[in-house]
């Protein structure tokens, strides 16, 4: 593992995870997240986990977060939208948060302090990770796969077109 | 260390800059193409065969007024069209063009190109948020949900050709086509992959994010000079990059006997793109809400079923 290459990936994940906190535009925000997503799948793929770097890809960077980026067109915020942000980001209402994450930090560092192991350097490929997931973690993907399925019955019946008493089709709200 | 470094630089800018050539020059082929299937010359005056066309193209583009609109917002509308040059460049790293030329061999290769194809995504959507224009905004929205549902299958159309070779990686798959090109066994997924290809690329007949007749230019209203360059040489490289991964991993790649190794690969991807312009000369435009029951009503199913015979077959031959 290349040290320096980690830790330049590793301070553009969380300054950019910085940014998405900081920024007042929604949109910027989301795209500061997704720098941050694509670094994370760097330091996965230095980590030898290449099938979890291109999985975080894939899904999060790829297909999560196109559809944040769609909802918040959809919003069509402006000004406004960026003045209330503004108005949230007085310390009265960050700074209780902040320091318990600071607290959350020390405890972070503490522990890995500890034994501070370098990570194994041996590369896991998609057939491990397929076989953990389908052996060892079947009950996880079982439970995961009906909490899916029951998001999915719900947006459909939050979409669905309804008939009303009148034989009219309207959208469901 | 440098005896051995400068093959892979020769490599690199050598995928690079044939990609980049080839898609400018096929800015002049799809025109001469649609014209000869159109029973129209095409452009054919500026230089031979009116091949210079692409070099008067590019003055054309380089001199225009770069115009960036005030009510624009500004950092995300200059960075927008470079994110679909910059992903599918990097798309073309991972296809194997012969055994000796090729970027990068990695075991996730084609994890990678799904990645890569997902983040061009970006460069269409943010165009459109950026313009902020109605016009752009709905060419936006259309292609954030048009390239989002066929990823889906686009990517389970492939897992057939992964169970076959048994791997991810694009040169063990080429060299598991030794015995049979995929395209006989994995027909269905050719033809899925192809065409969630198109949409992916949203090209004719699903280039819904720009249909100019309802849309004016889509999510490239606003972009003039260079910035409108590289969205137009994005889709041509992308057009490239769909047929290139095609080849690899349908067609048996750099596979074939007589000729050199990456003389196959070129044939079988200029067939390939020639039959990307063939559509694009053949075939009406649907509408939007056609298209996305024709991927989540008919090709999604159809790729699962795809995906759990080829399962079945393999298990039952392995018995």
């Amino acid at each position: 593992m290349n040290f320096a290459i980690f830790y330049l990936t590793a301070t553009i994940a969380t300054l950019s995870t910085a940014m998405v906190i900081f920024n007042r535009n929604a949109v910027h925000a989301l795209l500061y997240l997704i720098v941050s997503l694509l670094s994370v799948a760097v330091i996965f793929y230095q980590y030898g986990a290449p099938f979890a770097a291109a999985l975080e890809v894939i899904v999060y960077a790829g297909a999560i977060m196109v559809l944040m980026v769609f909802v918040i067109m959809m919003l069509n915020q402006g000004e406004a939208a960026v003045a209330q942000e503004s108005r949230w980001l007085q310390p009265r209402s960050w700074i209780g948060p902040a320091i318990l994450s600071a607290v959350l930090l020390v405890q972070l560092i503490w522990l890995l302090g500890g034994d501070g192991g370098e990570g194994s350097p041996n590369s896991v490929g998609p057939k491990e990770v397929g076989i953990a997931l389908f052996s060892r973690y079947i009950l996880a993907v079982e439970l995961a796969s009906m909490l899916l399925l029951a998001g999915l019955v719900g947006a459909f019946h939050l979409a669905r077109q309804r008939k009303t008493d009148g034989g009219e089709v309207e959208h469901a709200d | 260390m440098s005896a051995s470094i400068w093959p892979t630089l020769l490599n690199i800018f050598g995928v690079l800059t044939a990609a980049v050539l080839l898609a400018a020059l096929l800015t002049w082929g799809e025109r001469r193409l649609l014209g000869f299937w159109q029973d129209r010359p095409g452009p054919n005056r500026v230089g031979p065969f009116g091949l210079f066309q692409v070099i008067a193209d590019m003055i054309k583009l380089f001199f225009k007024e770069d115009f960036v609109p005030r009510f624009a917002d500004i950092p995300v509308f200059i960075l927008a069209p470079t994110i679909v040059m910059v992903s599918m460049l990097l798309g073309f790293a991972v296809i194997p063009v012969s055994p000796a030329v090729g970027v990068i061999d990695l075991n996730v290769g084609l994890l990678f190109f799904l990645a890569m194809s997902s983040m061009a995504v970006y460069s269409v959507i943010l165009g459109g948020y950026a313009s902020n224009n109605k016009y752009a905004l709905l060419g936006g929205l259309r292609a954030a949900a048009q390239t989002v549902s066929y990823e889906v299958f686009m990517g389970l159309s492939l897992m057939g050709v992964v169970m076959l070779a048994g791997s991810f990686n694009l040169r063990e798959i080429v060299l598991a086509q030794q015995d049979g090109w995929f395209i006989l066994p994995q027909f269905v997924g050719f033809l899925i992959f192809f065409i969630a290809g198109i949409a992916e690329s949203h090209r004719l007949p699903f280039d819904l994010p720009e249909a100019e007749h309802e849309l004016t230019a889509g999510f490239h209203t606003e972009y003039s000079g260079m910035k409108f360059g590289m969205f137009f040489v994005g889709e041509y490289l992308s057009v490239i990059l769909i047929s290139a991964l095609t080849t690899t991993l349908f067609l048996g790649g750099w596979l074939g006997p007589w000729l050199p190794p990456a003389v196959w690969f070129a044939l079988k991807t200029g067939l390939l793109v020639a039959v990307f312009v063939l559509l694009r000369a053949a075939l009406p435009r649907p509408r939007y809400d056609q298209l996305m029951h024709f991927g989540w009503k008919l090709l999604l199913p159809l790729s699962l079923v795809n995906l759990l015979l080829t399962g079945g077959i393999l298990l039952w031959l392995q018995q």
